[in-house]
């Protein structure tokens, strides 16, 4: 082997390592660019296609929008017994009564669990995790009978009571993680200031804990939002629906050719949660993070 | 740290027979809150014995009774439960059930581990991809995405439209017993985006002087993957497990809609929680329905035990 030949090897060596280094981040934005858009393609498409005459929706797998077609909407926010807005100001309450009783609640308990000194701390702590992860289904049969006995079906109660009660033990321990990372100190020298338990928590603990406060918030609403289960079982006056009820009786109501507007009513129903999504991220994705349930 | 690590940690303790002496006033003699603590607990205990605890006993009872909400139950001990033993389509409803468990949770979480192995990388543009691959996880248990899913593999839907574009000729995917299933599996493959978070916040723990350290003695990419990243993160891959697990059982939204309350074509997405609501809410059989979430319980409990069972075989914890 020729000294030529050795240094020409080593030059091309030399140069692909230099050109992989810059190819591979270009590769890997590809892929990521590429699954991306895999995920979010039938997300774009239905809203391109609500903006579509009904039928272009079995024909225009593109996502190119030529016109704006608002018919849809229009149609769509009138087709059932009672107009849109009523399901969505329905779900609106549902989901404010719900937001006021978790963070009420929640921040309660919490606040006990992470800086009270009681007897039987531990039991009941284990009590709360264990409930996090109980199905609802082995209580929604005998709750549907107290709250049907209460008179409470199609009323907003069954939906909000619970979360007056913290019953969404989850937020519970996302919000007792929070404040054991709030320091000792700040309790101990409002209590020299002549704070009681009370005052503690309302002057120093809610007001250091708004982060905590905020991810629950936009939990909520997005679960509240969607959820759609309890809703279908209390909710069966018309009157009462709220939009994924109104949503779900839509799709059982039209025929396959009303498929416009019924993608339309969907993606009305999905903006509030993209907004919540866009404002709180920072939120939702701290709050997954530290307490690793979705 | 999470919640079922914080179960675990007291478990340990416990074993250990330490108990933390920590009072709430640093560095003061230890004075118990009792009064105070128990006033702030005060709703959700009301919650947890009205809302839980109460009616978890009382389905207990009415699983021993024949009720329909109108007449008092009677009592008919053990024969709801030796109904289920020759109900066909509760047979039917649990394999269905075992199929989507088991076929899209590990789906979902290989997906999620390796986005977030991918993304923990310093990618540019991190944040985006992650916001873009994690929304999904907050829109998929809507309605809305129940009916966008039922007209994308329908037999004129987006699916086959794309498939035709390449030549292929498709099927009605959700009207065929075969494969209405499998689109309930993309359905919750496609909600990988929660598991890649926890995944991508248990990555940044892994220090990164391991992987300086393997890459001096000559590890290649592969072999710190399966020597580093994977042994420390497998405590967090086993509650995304877990959870993942306790979640698919109870998934009902998505199979409801997608085959309009029915559970068809022939029963191929009838859910146990889907059978369940049938018996009890559709045909006001709430003694049986109340044996069945009981069931319901038990599978989840056994399933979540053997795996903390098993945890002990393959979870490495680094404490």
């Amino acid at each position: 082997m020729t000294t030529e030949t050795i240094r020409s090897s080593v030059a091309a060596r030399r140069t692909t390592g230099v050109s992989w280094a810059r190819v591979r981040p270009v590769l890997i934005h590809v892929a990521l660019a590429a699954a991306a858009l895999v995920m979010l393609y039938p997300l774009i498409w239905m809203v391109v296609s609500s903006l579509r005459p009904g039928n272009e929706i079995f024909r225009e797998p593109g996502i190119l929008v030529k016109d704006l077609h608002i018919d849809n909407y229009r149609l769509g926010w009138n087709a059932l017994a009672e107009p849109f807005t009523r399901y969505l100001l329905n779900s609106a309450a549902v989901v404010l009564g719900a937001i006021i009783g978790n963070l009420v609640s929640c921040s309660m308990a919490a606040y006990a669990f992470a800086r009270l000194d009681f007897n039987g701390k531990k039991f009941w702590f284990a009590i709360m995790l264990v409930s996090i992860m109980l199905p609802i289904h082995v209580v929604i049969v005998p709750q549907y009978i107290l709250f049907s006995q209460a008179g409470w079906i199609n009323t907003f109660l069954p939906l909000v009571v619970p979360k007056l009660l913290a019953t969404d033990a989850f937020f519970v321990f996302l919000m007792v993680q929070f404040i054991r990372g709030i320091p000792r100190e700040l309790d101990e020298a409002a209590r020299i200031d002549g704070c009681g338990r009370a005052g503690i928590f309302l002057r120093v603990i809610l007001p250091l804990m708004t982060p905590a406060l905020a991810t629950t918030a936009i939990f909520t609403f997005i679960w509240t939002w969607n959820d759609f289960f309890s809703q279908l079982i209390y909710l069966t006056d018309p009157k009462m629906y709220t939009v994924p009820v109104a949503l779900r009786s839509f799709v059982d109501a039209t025929s396959s050719t009303n498929w416009g507007s019924m993608f339309a009513m969907s993606v009305v129903s999905l903006v509030p949660v993209f907004l919540a999504f866009l404002l709180g991220q920072r939120f939702l994705i701290k709050g997954i993070a530290t307490t690793g349930i979705k | 740290m999470s919640a079922l690590g914080e179960l675990g940690s007291l478990r340990r303790k416990k074993v250990a027979g330490q108990q933390p002496n920590r009072s709430g006033w640093t560095g003061k003699v230890k004075k118990k809150d009792n009064l105070s603590a128990y006033l702030f607990l005060t709703p959700w205990l009301l919650g947890l014995f009205l809302i839980t605890i109460g009616p978890m006993l009382a389905s207990l009872y009415l699983s021993f009774t024949d009720y329909n909400l109108i007449q008092a139950p009677k009592w008919i001990g053990l024969e709801n439960f030796t109904r289920m033993l020759s109900d066909e389509r509760l047979h039917n409803s649990l394999r269905v059930t075992f199929t989507y468990v088991f076929v899209s949770v590990p789906l979902q979480l290989a997906i999620a581990l390796l986005l977030a192995v991918v993304l923990d990388r310093g990618v540019r543009g991190m944040a985006f991809y992650r916001s873009v691959f994690y929304l999904p996880s907050l829109l998929g248990s809507s309605v809305a995405i129940a009916v966008l899913w039922r007209q994308v593999f329908g037999t004129e839907g987006l699916f086959n439209q794309l498939l035709g574009l390449v030549g292929v000729d498709g099927k009605g995917w959700i009207s065929d017993p075969s494969t209405a299933l499998g689109t309930l599996v993309v359905l919750n493959v496609w909600t990988f985006g929660s598991p890649m978070v926890i995944f991508l916040a248990g990555l940044r723990q892994i220090p990164t002087m391991y992987y300086e350290a393997a890459s001096v003695d000559g590890a290649g990419v592969l072999r710190r993957f399966f020597s580093i990243t994977l042994p420390l993160l497998t405590p967090i891959i086993f509650f995304n497990l877990v959870l993942q697990i306790i979640h698919a059982f109870q998934s009902f939204t998505q199979a409801f809609v997608v085959s309009g309350g029915s559970g068809g074509p022939s029963d191929s997405t009838m859910f146990f929680t889907l059978y369940l609501y049938d018996r009890g809410f559709g045909n006001f059989d709430m003694g049986y329905a109340s044996a069945m979430a009981w069931f319901l319980l038990v599978i989840i409990g056994v399933f979540t035990a053997a795996n903390f069972f098993a945890s002990k075989y393959w979870v490495f914890y680094d404490d």
